[in-house]
């Protein structure tokens, strides 16, 4: 076995593929390096730098991941220097922006102590959105940053709720860039960049236009690869969010791509979607009904009991009479008319599962093949 | 599709027509434009200038309608240049000399005549078309609903086996199913002429194997209406009973005002749904079923990926299982449907189902599997025709441009056609419960080029009359880049503007779809 196509990190020797980073490696293998501006199937840009690693005879720590693992390379994943690096790093941006998740009074070490802390110090209106869903947060805390003493540097851009979804916060933004990144890559919607320059650095959309006004066509990819809580929907900043939610994956049930998606729900509300994750067919990705679109759901204008017609109008019935003058009425028809004097509609709507017993009923039941669906609609 | 999504990103070329792809499947269409990124080559055929052209090294422009002629043009183009795949053609197809007599006449200069598109770029597009390794069509509604609708879809098949394009990784043709179910409702034999995987029901085999699962004699032998059929039997008043599940044919069939006609002509009306749709409140008896949220069974996707559907929330006062009321209804008429859950349904569907039998939901509780997928050890076929089509050979059908049912003239001067918008969905019953939605699309349209506007004097955001021979809306005037002169468009969502007033009932005379693509309508600033 020769050296040539193996590189060592943390004193462990593994095999790889000529295409992959430093991080490529250590991530396939299990050993943690953590990312911010990282994002499966865009190009590295390297710009937040927390994924620095030590590399034997380098002059400075590397990005591990845009550096291309290279034979006989001996990396250390987290040494000391590497430690030092990604405080100051985390540091620096604890105190360029509004991250008020109280890393800046934590002195504990115990965590539960910590949270417990925090629930009681921060009302719900001030406390980030995204608390204890942070990567900014959860790296804080890891390294034990403590940013107590650092000055918090006042926002130059105001928060803009103008549109019907979404909030940007650039108060909380650390400009990692994965929203650019999942628009101009994954999206290929270009509606967001990088504008202005050094300090007064921001996110814009076209010409520094409200969301609404620009390209944007809200598929929402940048709120869920966004790492902190610049990024949320509306729903995240209402005082419900801390109340017991479980999770549902499913099938999107508008176009007939069938995204993969989760379902948050709240007391029998679907209160948000979110991608099923890196799983086909549409691989983390959503557009604006698949993730938007979910209001039909818990609607007060579903129907909610039988209707019957009587004296021209619809009123409310029990099943049984419902069932009853159905049953009855379509068995008189076949009767009088024959089968083919009944048609059925089965929907492209509902399941494989109702569909069979829609196109079973028609033919075991009524006796005809007068079966259709809006295939041509 | 023929292929998968994920197949997109491998091709060489991609060819879209007739599908506005970043509005109608957004999440698919950023396959495309990620391959158009990377540098596939991209090329759009579509009447409109939708946004997909953006992304595209090629867009080009037919007249509404003559989608066979382009077609042909390439054919023409690639045989008569001697880029066709001999190899394909010869071992897997049949028909050749027929097509190439019939694409003779397409010359680029004839198809210019025809379409519009310029002979120059007819060749082109042939050349690119044919020369790739792999080259995947993806075609939606604006090849489909048409009069000519079948024979625009076998034209394509006929492009796609011409340059052996079929059965590889990265080619195809490939429909965009719009609805999230549609497959599986065709499978499941949701359809007039076949039970489910496309048995056809006056297979006397394929009945017998129904009638033992189901316990019954006498399955019904003779094909039965379509759904634009059945609306015409009600017209003529030999179709008494209608029960309609989850659809909506008030505002998405195509000439709505002969369609009420029809339906108010119907002795008894059912309508199970989740809203009091627009139908709904024509019928006799309204049942309240579960929407996808509160159900659990399957749905099988665009590229034949059976998929789990999961219950999230309890469904709204008494609603019930679309399965359970039919079943219910079938007990009261005579025959005991009795199934302990929809897994149940699933498993007796596979039994009759051979594309199906393979499929468990257990199988698919984290990945779906795209059918056909016969056994349970089976991995399920991401691509179809590999090595041969389902009928052996390949058949090329030598087919001759036809003009649409109707078009302008002096009293209706501008061609119409129709479709939908990011922010809406089909009739609307869902997506305009969503304000967010209806703020960014908060009705209907009529979308014209700066050129026309212009020409009849009217300014951006006007309302206007818009009349065909059929009906009559009311709608703004939204002057669009995406518009070529002589074309308007409208979607067909907002029932309060239905588009489908307009529309032409005229169908394909093989899969009944009607011509929602082209109609001849005129417009007049509103009193």
């Amino acid at each position: 076995m020769g050296n040539e196509t193996h590189i060592t990190i943390d004193n462990k020797r593994f095999a790889f593929e000529p295409s992959e980073t430093i991080l490529d490696v250590a991530h396939r293998n299990n050993i943690f390096i953590p990312t911010l501006c990282h994002l499966k199937g865009a190009t590295p840009t390297g710009a937040c730098r927390i994924c620095v690693v030590e590399v034997e005879g380098a002059p400075n720590l590397v990005a591990s991941c845009a550096t291309p693992a290279a034979a006989n390379m001996v990396v250390y994943s987290e040494s000391q220097e590497v430690i030092t690096a990604r405080r100051s790093i985390i540091r620096l941006m604890l105190s360029s922006g509004h991250h008020n998740c109280a890393i800046r009074d934590f002195d504990t070490k115990d965590w539960t102590q910590f949270q417990l802390k925090v629930l009681e110090v921060d009302g719900t209106q001030d406390l980030c959105p995204v608390w204890g869903e942070c990567k900014l947060q959860d790296l804080a805390y890891r390294y034990q940053v403590k940013a107590q003493g650092l000055p918090q540097s006042e926002s130059k851009y105001p928060m803009e709720r103008v549109n019907p979804f979404m909030i940007r916060d650039f108060s909380r933004c650390i400009l990692c860039g994965r929203c650019v990144q999942a628009c101009r890559d994954i999206q290929v919607n270009n509606a967001i960049d990088f504008g202005y320059r050094g300090a007064d650095t921001k996110i814009i959309a076209g010409t520094d236009v409200a969301l609404k006004d620009s390209d944007c066509v809200f598929c929402g990819e940048c709120i869920e690869v966004c790492p902190v809580g610049a990024l949320v929907t509306e729903h995240a900043m209402k005082p419900e969010r801390f109340v017991k939610t479980k999770k549902i994956r499913t099938t999107c049930s508008y176009c007939g791509v069938g995204c993969q998606i989760e379902l948050s729900v709240q007391n029998n509300r679907i209160i948000q979607v979110n991608s099923a994750g890196d799983t086909p067919p549409n691989n983390g990705s959503l557009c604006v009904k698949g993730r938007f679109g979910f209001d039909f759901v818990g609607s007060p204008e579903r129907l909610t009991s039988p209707l019957i017609r009587k004296n021209g109008k619809l009123e409310g019935a029990t099943w049984d009479e419902a069932l009853d003058l159905v049953a009855n009425t379509l068995t008189q028809i076949k009767k009088d008319h024959g089968s083919d004097s009944i048609g059925m509609l089965t929907s492209a709507r509902v399941t494989n599962e109702e569909n069979y017993i829609a196109q079973k009923f028609t033919r075991a039941v009524l006796k005809t093949n007068n079966v259709d669906h809006c295939a041509r609609l | 599709m023929t292929n998968t999504i994920a197949d997109i990103e491998t091709a060489e070329v991609i060819l879209v027509t007739g599908s506005n792809t970043t509005e109608n499947h957004p999440v698919l269409s950023t396959f495309i434009k990620r391959a158009a990124l990377k540098g596939t080559t991209l090329i759009v055929i579509d009447p409109r200038r939708i946004k997909l052209a953006h992304h595209a090294n090629t867009w080009l422009r037919p007249e509404l309608g003559t989608d066979i002629a382009w077609i042909n043009g390439l054919m023409h183009v690639i045989i008569k240049e001697n880029l066709f795949d001999k190899t394909f053609v010869e071992k897997r197809c049949e028909g050749f000399e027929e097509l190439k007599k019939t694409v003779e006449t397409y010359t680029p200069d004839y198809v210019e005549a025809i379409t519009g598109i310029s002979a120059t770029d007819i060749t082109e597009t042939a050349r690119t078309f044919a020369k790739a390794k792999n080259a995947s069509i993806l075609y939606c509604m604006g090849i489909t609903q048409h009069t000519t609708g079948t024979d625009n879809v076998k034209s394509l098949a006929n492009l796609s086996m011409l340059t052996g394009n079929l059965g590889i990784p990265g080619g195809g043709v490939n429909p965009l199913r719009g609805q999230n179910n549609v497959q599986g409702a065709c499978d499941m034999g949701g359809l007039p002429n076949v039970l489910t995987a496309y048995q056809k029901v006056d297979d006397d085999t394929a009945r017998a194997k129904f009638e033992k699962t189901w316990g019954v004699t006498d399955l019904p032998a003779k094909p039965g209406l379509t759904a634009t059929d059945m609306i015409e039997g009600a017209h003529s008043g030999t179709l008494k009973a209608l029960y309609i599940v989850g659809e909506n044919p008030m505002v998405s069939d195509p000439d709505l005002n002969h369609a009420e006609k029809a339906i108010e002509n119907l002795d008894f009306m059912v309508v199970q749904d989740i809203f009091l749709t627009e139908t709904a409140q024509m019928a006799d008896v309204v049942l309240p079923a579960f929407c996808f949220a509160e159900k659990e069974g399957t749905f099988s996707n665009t590229e034949r990926r059976v998929q789990r559907v999961r219950k999230a929330v309890e469904a709204p006062g008494f609603a019930r299982d679309d399965w359970r009321i039919l079943s219910e209804i079938a007990t009261r008429m005579g025959y005991p449907m009795n199934y302990p859950n929809s897994n149940a349904i699933f498993e007796e569907m596979t039994t009759v189902t051979p594309s199906y039998a393979g499929i468990t939901w257990e199988r698919i509780e984290n990945v779906g599997l795209h059918w056909p997928c016969p056994t349970v050890e089976h991995p399920g076929t991401p691509i179809l025709h590999t090595k041969q089509f389902t009928r052996g050979k390949g058949m090329f059908h030598a087919i001759d441009h036809r003009p649409p049912a109707e078009l302008p003239d002096k009293d209706y001067p501008f061609m119409l056609t129709t479709g939908r918008v990011l922010y809406h969905y089909h009739t609307g019953t869902m997506t305009m419960k969503s304000p967010g939605l209806n703020t960014m699309s908060p009705e209907c349209f009529v979308e014209i080029s700066a050129n026309d506007a212009q020409r009849l004097g009217f300014e951006d955001g006007i309302m206007v009359d818009v009349l065909s021979r059929r009906g009559k809306i009311k709608a703004k005037l939204e002057i669009s880049s995406k518009a070529v002169d002589g074309t308007l468009f409208i979607p067909f969502h907002f029932a309060k503007a239905a588009a489908n007033r307009l529309t032409n009932a005229k169908v394909d005379p093989v899969a009944k779809i009607p011509e929602f693509k082209v109609c001849a309508i005129t417009i007049r600033r509103a009193a």
